[in-house]
C-alpha cells in the first residue's frame, strides 16, 4: 500500500481498467439474473399475443386486464387465497417468536437439570431431515381431524418446531450481559419477569429478523399446504397459483404472470424494507457455528 | 482483614442467585426454580415428543408394515426395504435424478457464489446494490411463482426459444418436456439462487485480516498466489459450512420439480426427485408403509453424507485458531 508510489501511473491505469471490466461484468450478471423477473412483471401488463411475440421489457400497450382475469380465474378468488396465506403466515410469526424465544431463554439463561441434554437434542433436530417425521405427523393430524384446517400448518410453530429460530435467538441472547439478569434477580425478579422485562426488550433486532424470515418462509411454503389443504377455500396463494397453472396454464399466461407477480410482491416489499436485517441474519448464522 | 471482607461481600453477591434458589427455602425453592425453567421449555418439549420423537419412532415402525391409512398396519418385516434394494426401478431413477441434481447444482452454485463474493469484496462502489440484486432470487426463488416463470421460460414457445430464434435463428425444443434437458432447467433454477451462500462468503471474506494481503504483496505475491495461499485456505470453514447446508437442501428439493413437471416427475421420470417420489407414494398412492421406508432411506443417505463431510473436513478445512 505504502510503496504504491513507485509506479503510480501504471498501477493506477491497470486498476482503472480492471474496475471497468469488473463493473461491466457485474452489471451484465445482474441484468441476466433480473431479466426473467422483470420480464414476468412486464408480461403481466401485456396481452397474451404480445407475450409470445416479444421479449421486450416494456409493454407496447399497458393493460391491467390480466390482473382482474387472474384474480377471478379460479372458482375461488385469489383474494381468499391471500387472506388464507396472510393468516397462516402471521400466526406462524407469532408462534415462532413466542415459542422459540422461550426455549432460547431457557437454554441460555436458566440452569436446570438436563439442560445440555435437551440442547444437544435440539441441535440434532436442526440437522434432521423432516421426511422422517412427515408421514406420522400427517397420520396424527388426520386422526385429530385437522386436515383441511390451518392447524397442522400453525400449531407446530407454537411448539418451537422451527429449531433454526431457537438457534438464531440463542446466538443473540448469549451476547446480552448476564449482569443484567443477576441484578434483576437480586431485586427479586423471577425468570419470567427477567424474560419479559430484560431479555425481550433488548432482543428486538433478532426478533425482527426471525419474524421476517418466518413470514417469508411460511408465505413461500408449498409442501405442507399441498398435503394438508385439499379444499379450494382453504388454499394458500402458492396452492392457488399451482392450481391456476393446471387449469389455465397454457392459455392465460398474462393472467398467470399477474398472479405470480402479486404472490411475490409481499416478499419483495419486505426485502426492500428489511434488506439489512435479512442479510445480517444470514451472515450471522453462517459465521457463528 | 478488610480485603477478606470485600471478597466475602463479592462472593455473596455472585452467588446471590444460587443462594436464593438453594438455601433460603431449601429444596422447595430449588424445585420451584427447576419447574419454572421447564415451563419455558414446555412448548418445545411438547413439540419434540409429539411432533418429532414420536413420529420418528412411528415412521420407523410403519416402514416395516403395509399400511394404506385405512386398514391397520400389517407387519411385513423388511419387505419394504427388500423391495427398495432389489425391485424398484423408480427408486433407482429417483436416486439417479437426485444425485445428478446435487452433484451439478451444489458445486455450480457455490462457485458462482464465491466468485461474485470475491468480486464484490474488492471494495467496489455500489456493494449494497449488487449484493441486494444477487440476493433477491434466493429469497423469492422458493415460491411457486418462480417455478411457474421457469416453466414458461423453458417451454416450447417460451422466452428462451423466442430469444434463440430471433438472435441465432435456432428453433429450440421444449426444454421442460425433453427428458434430456428437463433436469438441467431445474439445476439452472437452483444455481440462479446463489445469493444466500454468497452473503455468507462475503461475511467470511470480511473476517480475513487485510494486513495479510499487504504483507503478501510486499513479499511479491501476485493476485493468484494471494487467492490460493490466503483467501482459499482461510475461507475453507465457510466453504465447508455452505457445502453442507446447500447439499442437505438440494437433497430435499421439491417445489420446482413438482411445479415444472406438474407433479409427475416427468417427462419419463427425468425430474423424479426423491422427495417427489416419496410424495407420490405417500399422498397419491397411499402406500404409507413403503413411503416411510423411502423416507428412512433418505434420512440415512443424508446422515451418511453429513458424516462423510465432517470426516473429510479434517483433511481440507483449515481451522487456524
Amino acid at each position: 500500500m505504502t510503496d504504491g508510489s513507485v509506479t503510480p501511473s501504471i498501477s493506477g491505469m491497470r486498476s482503472h481498467a480492471t474496475r471497468a471490466v469488473l463493473y461491466a461484468g457485474l452489471i451484465a450478471v445482474s441484468f441476466a439474473m433480473l431479466y426473467p423477473l422483470l420480464w414476468m412483471v412486464s408480461s403481466s401488463f401485456k396481452p397474451d399475443n404480445e407475450i409470445f411475440s416479444s421479449w421486450s421489457l416494456i409493454p407496447k400497450a399497458f393493460s391491467l386486464d390480466a390482473y382482474s382475469r387472474g384474480w377471478n380465474g379460479l372458482s375461488v378468488s385469489f383474494g381468499r387465497f391471500f387472506l388464507n396465506s396472510l393468516l397462516i403466515s402471521l400466526l406462524s410469526v407469532v408462534g415462532n417468536l413466542a415459542s422459540c424465544s422461550l426455549a432460547a431463554y431457557a437454554f441460555t439463561r436458566l440452569r436446570f437439570f438436563g439442560r445440555n441434554f435437551w440442547f444437544a437434542l435440539m441441535l440434532g433436530t436442526l440437522m434432521m431431515p423432516q421426511h422422517a417425521v412427515l408421514i406420522p405427523q400427517y397420520v396424527l393430524f388426520l386422526n385429530l381431524g385437522w386436515v383441511n384446517t390451518i392447524l397442522p400448518l400453525v400449531v407446530p410453530k407454537f411448539l418451537a418446531m422451527d429449531a433454526f429460530f431457537i438457534f438464531l435467538m440463542v446466538q443473540f441472547f448469549r451476547g446480552i450481559p448476564r449482569e443484567l439478569d443477576e441484578a434483576a434477580t437480586m431485586d427479586g425478579c423471577g425468570p419470567w419477569r427477567i424474560y419479559f422485562k430484560i431479555i425481550l426488550p433488548l432482543s428486538m433486532p433478532v426478533l425482527a429478523t426471525a419474524a421476517i424470515f418466518s413470514f417469508i418462509w411460511t408465505w413461500d411454503d408449498f409442501f405442507a399446504p399441498l398435503i394438508y389443504l385439499n379444499d379450494a377455500h382453504s388454499y394458500t396463494v402458492q396452492l392457488g397459483l399451482r392450481t391456476f397453472v393446471d387449469s389455465s396454464g397454457q392459455s392465460d399466461w398474462s393472467g398467470l404472470f399477474a398472479m405470480s407477480t402479486l404472490v411475490v410482491l409481499p416478499v419483495f416489499v419486505l426485502f426492500l424494507f428489511f434488506q439489512r436485517l435479512l442479510i445480517e441474519g444470514i451472515a450471522t448464522t453462517g459465521m457463528k457455528r | 482483614m478488610e480485603a477478606q471482607y470485600l471478597r466475602e461481600d463479592a462472593s455473596r453477591i455472585a452467588t446471590a442467585a444460587d443462594r436464593q434458589a438453594t438455601t433460603r427455602h431449601e429444596c422447595g425453592s430449588a424445585l420451584r426454580y427447576q419447574l419454572a425453567s421447564y415451563s419455558f421449555l414446555l412448548p418445545w418439549l411438547i413439540g419434540f415428543f409429539a411432533l418429532t420423537l414420536g413420529p420418528a419412532l412411528s415412521s420407523l415402525y410403519l416402514s416395516f408394515t403395509d399400511y394404506d391409512l385405512v386398514d391397520t398396519p400389517y407387519w411385513i418385516g423388511i419387505g419394504n426395504y427388500a423391495r427398495i434394494a432389489s425391485d424398484d426401478p423408480r427408486f433407482l431413477k429417483a436416486m439417479q435424478v437426485t444425485f445428478t441434481f446435487v452433484v451439478l447444482s451444489v458445486p455450480l452454485k457455490l462457485t458462482f457464489a464465491l466468485a461474485i463474493a470475491i468480486t464484490l469484496n474488492k471494495g467496489l462502489r455500489g456493494l449494497t446494490f449488487f449484493r441486494a440484486v444477487f440476493y433477491l432470487p434466493s429469497l423469492i426463488g422458493a415460491s411457486v411463482a418462480i417455478a411457474v416463470l421457469w416453466r414458461q421460460i423453458f417451454a416450447g414457445d417460451g422466452l428462451l426459444n423466442k430469444l434463440l430464434a430471433s438472435v441465432f435463428g435456432y428453433e429450440g425444443p421444449s426444454w421442460i418436456s425433453t427428458p434430456g434437458t428437463a433436469l438441467y432447467t431445474i439445476v439452472l433454477l437452483a444455481v440462479w439462487q446463489f445469493g444466500s451462500p454468497m452473503i455468507i462468503f462475503l461475511a467470511g471474506l470480511r473476517q480475513i485480516p487485510q494486513d495479510m494481503y499487504e504483507a503478501a504483496s510486499i513479499d511479491g505475491a501476485g493476485a493468484r498466489r494471494q487467492f490460493l495461499k490466503i483467501t482459499l485456505p482461510l475461507l475453507t470453514p465457510v466453504i465447508f459450512f455452505n457445502a453442507v447446508i446447500q447439499t442437505i437442501d438440494a437433497f430435499k428439493a421439491f417445489t420446482s420439480a413438482f411445479v415444472i413437471s406438474n407433479g409427475s416427475g416427468g417427462p419419463i421420470d427425468s425430474t423424479l426427485f426423491y422427495t417427489l417420489y416419496l410424495y407420490q407414494e405417500a399422498f397419491v398412492n397411499f402406500r404409507i408403509g413403503y413411503a416411510s421406508a423411502l423416507a428412512w432411506v433418505l434420512v440415512v443417505i443424508i446422515c451418511i453424507f453429513t458424516a462423510l463431510s465432517f470426516l473429510s473436513a479434517r483433511f481440507w478445512v483449515h481451522y487456524d485458531d
